[in-house]
């Protein structure tokens, strides 16, 4: 391995240090999640953290923010003088207040509160609440106008969508003056001209002295956006290089530690319609995410793609087509058949392979075991039962042939769902979806939080159903993904769906513009 | 500082460990009241001990008083599986009470082998029946099952003490408000000759085999448990919710209308509305020492009987109050419920680091 022979960043750098890891080692049994991991961050720098899931990245930033101890090393963080001073462990608290800030992928906020209640949250004493509002607001009004995070203030964060509600996630630690702010996958739910913004914003806050840990498996943004990578692999910090010399290739082969093959979409000629949609409503009108005189088709051996920014009607297509909503008016076919109500089993009998937004809400049972999970939407057929009892012993053997089969990695079908990574437990999902041989396969953010070996690996199985002749609805916000993928690409904004268009010799911007409401021939 | 640190697996020697030393917890805590009593700690809980166990009349003893808590921790156990807070399961006892002197006490003559199943069945489907509407309630209309539950134990209750002073009051009976007494073919026998001891235990502990048969190695055992485990993702994978919820409370209810069956045809002979001290609240800590599982539920009841029938002979003894075995009850409970966190958490102590 030569990468850690690569000259560290610029040691000349007159830059001030004000973050410095050394020797940070975490285990947690007989894993070693972090393994002295030596990392210097100065003012005003952008470092890409990059590495696999389970490569050790979270474990990393839990421990610079308090939630886990390390247990061999030290961290040491600038104070208001430019000092380094050690950060007690273990004090999310201490954290804070030395100015560390997190803006995390699965966001925290108290969704009963607005997004300017969440913002002030835990910054003010109550009793002081009243008076310090208006120079807090106005504080916030700044920050919002200065870095483009567009987000309505006043509303319970509950109604926001998922891309609002991180833009209040970031303002949350602009807020509080971080000196430290760590974006883990801040731009997995924006549109491309939401990311150029926050690209700018972070750029110019860095240009105000911020040091920002860039956390993406976007590798074109971490090459755009960052002057430094660090690359962790099985615990191990393998690289921390300049990204100038980089390219993506081999920041995901340091990542995934082989060369990632690239994705290919051979040409198909799509069949008969698998799924139809005729002037289709979905949700009330009072509803946030709901579809208005929606038309659609998917056909057999064709991916289709829908982009937009969620809440914008996606999360209604996806409870029709998995049968967790029914149309209010308009026509739904399913291979042919009218789907009338909302019933989720039959959707399945209709062989519909749903692979839900949520695997941790929807997509799994943490407490029940991978074998069960696995069959989970198959329980009452006659291979995993009879006469009411399940065949135990039958079940594990598929469930262990699916998880060598889909490269799950997990102590075996009898391990909780709930200890596999994000990764794996899609696995399961897709095993469990994709064994039926769908005619249909839903694919709602099938790669949401997983790294760049699950991506890559969701995304061949999906051109595999294709290829197999299966027609797939893929619901995403990561427009590399949609354009990868989608053989058509259609565009929700406010629950009005745009005719389908053929991806090839689509630009990137039309789509983003369409995202953001503007129609597709004053966006062309 | 105290840390807690999630596990990523609990071993199962804590399974075992944490409610043991719960129960050994608990009886510590009890020292202080009864130190505070003035009385001699340990003597006091080596007679409880004996009083519990001692010999084989205070084993039967504790066995008899563990019988209708064994089938109240499994309507409990069940019903908490599915995250159905069933909290009704006195009223359910009551209703199966009823139902064993309604079809037991003169309604139809027949022989044993005909008659003893009869009033099970009469029972089981009395409780049942009451806890399908607060199910078909909170399914429906989304109706808390919590308050329902417990509402109507009152009710329930209520309509026991009525029946007893109207058209079910035995003629017999000296004017005391009590059921006329099953007949000998409903009884169910005893167990061993001259003891209190009958064979409700031996249905109990089929009972709570059954239910882990059930729940572990059945389709509708593992819907219920996904149901339970997360009914959103349940709903998604297509099982049938409702329909599971609607089997829980039918299979809670009913075995705890199997509890007040085998009270009044096992041990009382008749109805009164004192026949349960609680029994279907106590199932409640029954069912959570035993961490919802359906064979733990067996030590778990006959530890709980063994407090109160230990606490009651000691109590005699030395002259302190018998509600001792209450704060026994309550202290098991409450540190199970500490001891959940150990299953869930690693705990660490550190020392906290100057800033």
């Amino acid at each position: 391995m030569n990468d850690t022979s690569l000259p560290d960043a610029a040691p000349h750098d007159t830059r001030p240090l004000v973050l410095s890891l050394s020797g940070i080692t975490k285990r947690f049994g007989p894993l070693t999640a972090n393994d002295h991991i030596d990392l210097d961050i100065r003012a005003g720098e952008i470092v890409a953290l990059l590495g696999e899931n389970g490569a050790g990245k979270t474990t990393l930033m839990s421990i610079l923010f308090g939630h886990y101890v390390a247990d061999e090393g030290t961290v040491h963080i600038a104070d208001a003088d430019g000092q380094l001073a050690p950060l007690p462990g273990g004090s999310a608290e201490a954290a804070l207040k030395a100015g560390i800030g997190m803006v995390h992928q699965h966001f925290a906020l108290a969704e009963n509160l607005t997004g300017f209640e969440n913002i002030l949250l835990g910054t003010l004493p109550l009793w002081s609440l009243a008076p310090r509002r208006g120079a807090a607001r106005s504080k916030i009004e700044r920050l919002m106008a200065e870095s483009g995070l567009a987000a309505d203030l006043d509303v319970p964060v509950a109604q926001l969508s998922v891309g609002e509600q991180q833009r209040i996630e970031i303002l949350k630690a602009l807020y509080r003056d971080v000196r430290v702010l760590i974006l883990d996958e801040p731009t997995a739910v924006l549109t491309p001209q939401e990311a150029d913004g926050l690209a700018a914003t972070v750029r110019a806050l860095a240009g105000k002295g911020l040091a920002v840990i860039f956390i993406s498996h976007k590798l074109h943004e971490v090459l755009a956006l960052c002057e430094r990578v660090v690359v962790l692999r099985g615990g191990a910090k393998v690289a921390d290089r300049p990204t100038a010399g980089s390219n993506r290739a081999s920041l995901a082969e340091l990542m995934v530690g082989r060369a990632i093959p690239p994705r290919e979409r051979p040409p198909s000629t799509p069949g008969a319609p698998i799924l139809s949609l005729r002037a289709v409503d979905v949700g009330a009108p009072t509803q946030r995410d709901r579809l208005e005189g929606a038309s659609l088709e998917v056909r057999m051996g064709e991916i289709v793609g829908i982009a937009g920014v969620s809440g914008n009607g996606q999360g209604a297509l996806a409870a029709l087509v998995a049968g967790l909503a029914g149309a209010h008016a308009g026509e739904v076919t399913i291979n042919g058949a009218p789907v009338t109500r909302a019933d989720p089993a039959a959707r399945i009998a209709a062989r519909v392979g749903r692979i839900p937004e949520d695997r941790h809400r929807d997509g799994t049972i943490g407490a029940l075991s991978v074998a069960e999970n696995y069959v989970l939407e198959t329980i009452a057929a006659p291979e995993n039962q009879g006469a009411g009892i399940l065949k135990r012993a039958a079940i594990r053997v598929r469930a262990a042939q699916a998880i060598a089969a889909y490269d799950v990695r997990c102590p075996g079908p009898d391990a909780a769902i709930r200890a596999l990574s994000g990764g794996n437990m899609q696995k399961v999902v897709l095993a469990r979806v994709l064994e039926r041989e769908p005619l249909l396969v839903l694919a709602h953010q099938p790669t949401r939080g997983l790294d760049i070996g699950a991506t890559t690996d969701v995304h061949r199985r999906l051109l595999a159903a294709r290829a197999r002749g299966a027609g797939v609805l893929l619901i995403s916000e990561d427009l590399d993904e949609l354009f990868a993928l989608s053989d058509r690409i259609a565009v929700v904004h406010a629950g009005h769906l745009s005719p389908a268009m053929e991806s090839e010799g689509l630009d990137v911007r039309t789509v983003g513009l369409m995202m953001a409401g503007h129609a597709a021939d004053e966006a062309a | 500082m105290i840390r807690f640190i999630p596990r990523e697996r609990t071993p199962v020697w804590l399974t075992v460990a944490v409610p043991v030393g719960a129960g050994l917890v608990a009886l510590l805590l009890t020292s202080i009241p009864l130190m505070l009593a003035g009385a001699p700690v340990l003597e006091a809980l080596v007679l409880m001990a004996k009083g519990a166990a001692g010999n084989g009349f205070a084993l039967a003893e504790t066995l008899t008083r563990a019988t209708p808590l064994i089938f109240t921790g499994l309507a409990a156990a069940v019903a908490f599986r599915a995250k159905l807070w069933n909290i009704g399961a006195e009223g359910q006892l009551y209703a199966g009470a009823l139902a064993t002197v309604a079809v037991g006490a003169g309604l139809i003559e027949a022989p044993a082998y005909v008659l003893v199943p009869l009033v099970l069945i009469a029972a089981a489907l009395a409780g049942a029946a009451l806890l399908l509407v607060p199910v078909l309630f909170k399914t429906r209309f989304g109706a808390d099952e919590v308050v329902v539950t417990l509402l109507m134990n009152f009710i329930v209750l209520l309509f026991v003490q009525m029946m007893l002073e109207g058209p079910m009051k035995d003629e017999m009976g000296m004017g005391w408000p009590q059921s006329a007494p099953v007949l000998d073919e409903a009884t169910l026998p005893k167990l061993v000759m001259g003891l209190r001891l009958h064979w409700g235990l031996v249905l109990a502990v089929l009972a709570a085999s059954g239910l882990h048969v059930f729940i572990n190695r059945t389709v509708w055992g593992f819907r219920i448990r996904a149901v339970g485990e997360n009914a959103r993702a349940a709903r998604y994978a297509g099982l049938p919710v409702g329909k599971a919820m609607a089997l829980v409370g039918l299979i809670s209810g009913g075995l705890a209308g199997l509890a007040g069956a085998s009270e009044v045809a096992g041990l009382k002979g008749y109805l009164t509305s004192d026949l349960s001290p609680g029994f279907g609240y106590a199932g409640i800590v029954v069912a959570t020492l035993a961490n919802l599982s359906p064979l733990g539920v067996i030590p778990s009841a006959i530890f709980i009987a063994g407090v109160f029938v230990g606490a009651d002979s000691m109590s005699r003894a030395i002259g302190v109050s018998n509600y001792l075995a209450d704060l026994v009850v309550a202290f098991s409970l409450l540190s199970v419920l500490v001891g959940g966190l150990l299953t869930r958490f690693r705990i660490r102590f550190v020392r906290r680091e100057t800033a």
